[in-house]
């Protein structure tokens, strides 16, 4: 069984898969602070990352804003179609909206990040 | 929200629908409420309606108003009209400076109702500017004939644009009330009851759309921004935020002061020599400005376009191979246009239409045009 979703304080999501590899994307809370996304740049197949790095940039009309890495490890997958329908992470950010897979690199990388209540928790104190 | 943020008296209106409240210019201030390309779209298509009560409402009165005001600014103010309005820059030495620069562009306007007969100006500037437009106008006060008042915090301020925006207005007032508005010419402006309430109407705006701007008492704002909402949401009329003001602006090639505008800007190079009067005029700084406008030097503004989605911002440098010919200062996507647009201060030889250059925007060069201003233009 595939462990649950987990959250970076900077709103990205990580979901371990059975395959060993972690899926990447951001949450439905991030994308709806964007709003009236117009571009967005991933990294390229191969490139290695830690925790905490920029994985790309997303922009909206308003602001440019970085990606960040939840966990390290090695880019194996990207989501090519996603720059070219940038309405799919309004429309199913924790599906069709993923943005890389990773192999990660540290298994402890996960236990740092947040569980569901606990960024639910971080989006309730944001300001609106 | 920081306590010390100043409020208009729309400020809870916004909160209460979705308002993403921002530190604008130290006033808390909705950036856009849903979607700021949907803002954008209605007002092109229908209408929008913005809070613009932030900006500084002054007033100039007295026997000797209209000549002081003459020796201040850029526009002649003796022929201004009852009921007209200029666009005018603010011209003075800020505390602390030695020269003259430009404090402010704003719109000088002089009062429709004169029963006394005694000239009242009115003068609308910048909220980040206002302060010091403020303290400038008060130095230069004589001792009699002229009283300077700042009415920012008693009255309010909504724009109404786009091209059903009369059309909504007006089926708020008395008939004959709504005819001056229909009749009233651009940069005129009339007194009306606008649901009741007194205001004054002006036919003027920040859009590049057909529109009406509007003051009010501050205790009527929530009364007449709701009956406007009222009557124009059905037609498709949406509440606007600054981000949609700033994204219509731009695409109608108007500039902002910090932005195209400067306090050392030379007005010629930036097209806005129309707002500048020289002929046998004195004012503060007039001299620099015969001196740019007879021997032109330095960059001039342009518009850009590029072929992508991705915006370059304020400040991202313009390239022509490893030369660097100019600077961005403001940029986005422009929503009506379905791509990004940007204006740019540009070396004169480079700024010709069409010419092919690159534009700075992170770390990658983005291939972009010169076009010519603006970038959208009413049908």
């Amino acid at each position: 069984m595939a462990a649950a979703m987990k959250f970076a304080k900077s709103h990205e999501w990580a979901r371990p898969e059975e395959s060993g590899l972690v899926t990447v994307g951001i949450s439905a809370y991030a994308v709806e602070a964007l709003t009236d996304l117009v571009f967005m740049q991933l990294p390229e197949v191969g490139r290695h990352v830690k925790a905490g790095e920029s994985l790309g940039e997303i922009e909206s009309v308003k602001a440019v804003s970085d990606v960040y890495a939840p966990v390290s490890g090695e880019v194996v997958e990207v989501n090519t179609a996603l720059p070219g329908a940038l309405e799919t992470l309004g429309r199913d950010p924790y599906g069709s909206g993923w943005l890389v897979r990773l192999r990660p690199a540290d298994a402890a990388d996960m236990a740092a990040l947040l569980d569901q209540p606990a960024y639910d928790a971080l989006v309730k104190s944001q300001p609106h | 929200m920081a306590p010390s943020l100043l409020e208009t008296p729309l400020c809870r209106w916004h909160a209460a629908h979705g308002g993403r409240m921002v530190d604008f210019a130290g006033w808390s201030m909705p950036v856009q409420y849903a979607s700021i390309v949907d803002e954008h779209l209605a007002t092109r298509r229908v209408a929008g309606l913005f809070d613009v009560s932030h900006m500084g409402r002054l007033s100039v009165t007295g026997p000797a108003a209209i000549d002081w005001l003459e020796g201040l600014l850029t526009r002649k103010v003796a022929g201004i009209e009852p009921g007209q309005l200029r666009y005018t820059l603010v011209t003075g030495i800020p505390s602390g400076g030695a020269e003259a620069v430009i404090l402010d562009d704003a719109i000088v306007s002089r009062d429709t109702d004169a029963a006394d007969r005694t000239p009242r100006l009115g003068l609308v500037v910048n909220a980040s500017n206002r302060v010091r437009v403020v303290e400038w106008l008060t130095s230069q006060l004589p001792p009699t004939g002229v009283a300077l008042a700042d009415h920012t915090f008693e009255t309010a301020m909504i724009a109404v644009q786009g091209p059903r925006a009369i059309e909504i207005v007006c089926g708020l007032c008395s008939p004959a009330d709504g005819e001056r508005i229909r009749a009233l010419r651009p940069y005129r402006a009339t007194a009306a009851q606008i649901g009741g309430h007194p205001a004054a109407v002006s036919r003027s705006g920040y859009t590049g759309e057909d529109g009406v701007e509007i003051v009010v008492p501050a205790a009527a704002a929530e009364a007449v921004w709701i009956a406007i909402h009222a009557a124009g949401a059905p037609l498709g009329l949406v509440a606007c935020g600054l981000g949609a003001r700033d994204t219509l602006r731009l695409e109608a090639g108007m500039p902002l002061y910090g932005h195209e505008l400067r306090a050392e800007s030379d007005p010629f190079a930036i097209g806005l020599g129309l707002g500048v009067n020289l002929d046998g005029r004195s004012f503060p700084g007039g001299e620099r400005f015969r001196m740019l406008r007879d021997h032109p030097v330095g960059w001039i503004r342009a518009g850009l376009v590029f072929d992508s989605k991705r915006a370059a911002r304020e400040g991202g440098t313009v390239w022509q191979g490893d030369r660097e010919i100019g600077v961005v200062t403001s940029g986005s996507l422009a929503p009506s246009l379905g791509q990004a647009v940007a204006m740019a201060m540009l070396d004169r030889a480079a700024a010709e239409p069409g010419t092919a250059v690159e534009v700075l925007i992170r770390d990658t060069k983005q291939a972009a045009r010169v076009t010519p201003l603006p970038f959208y233009r009413r049908g």
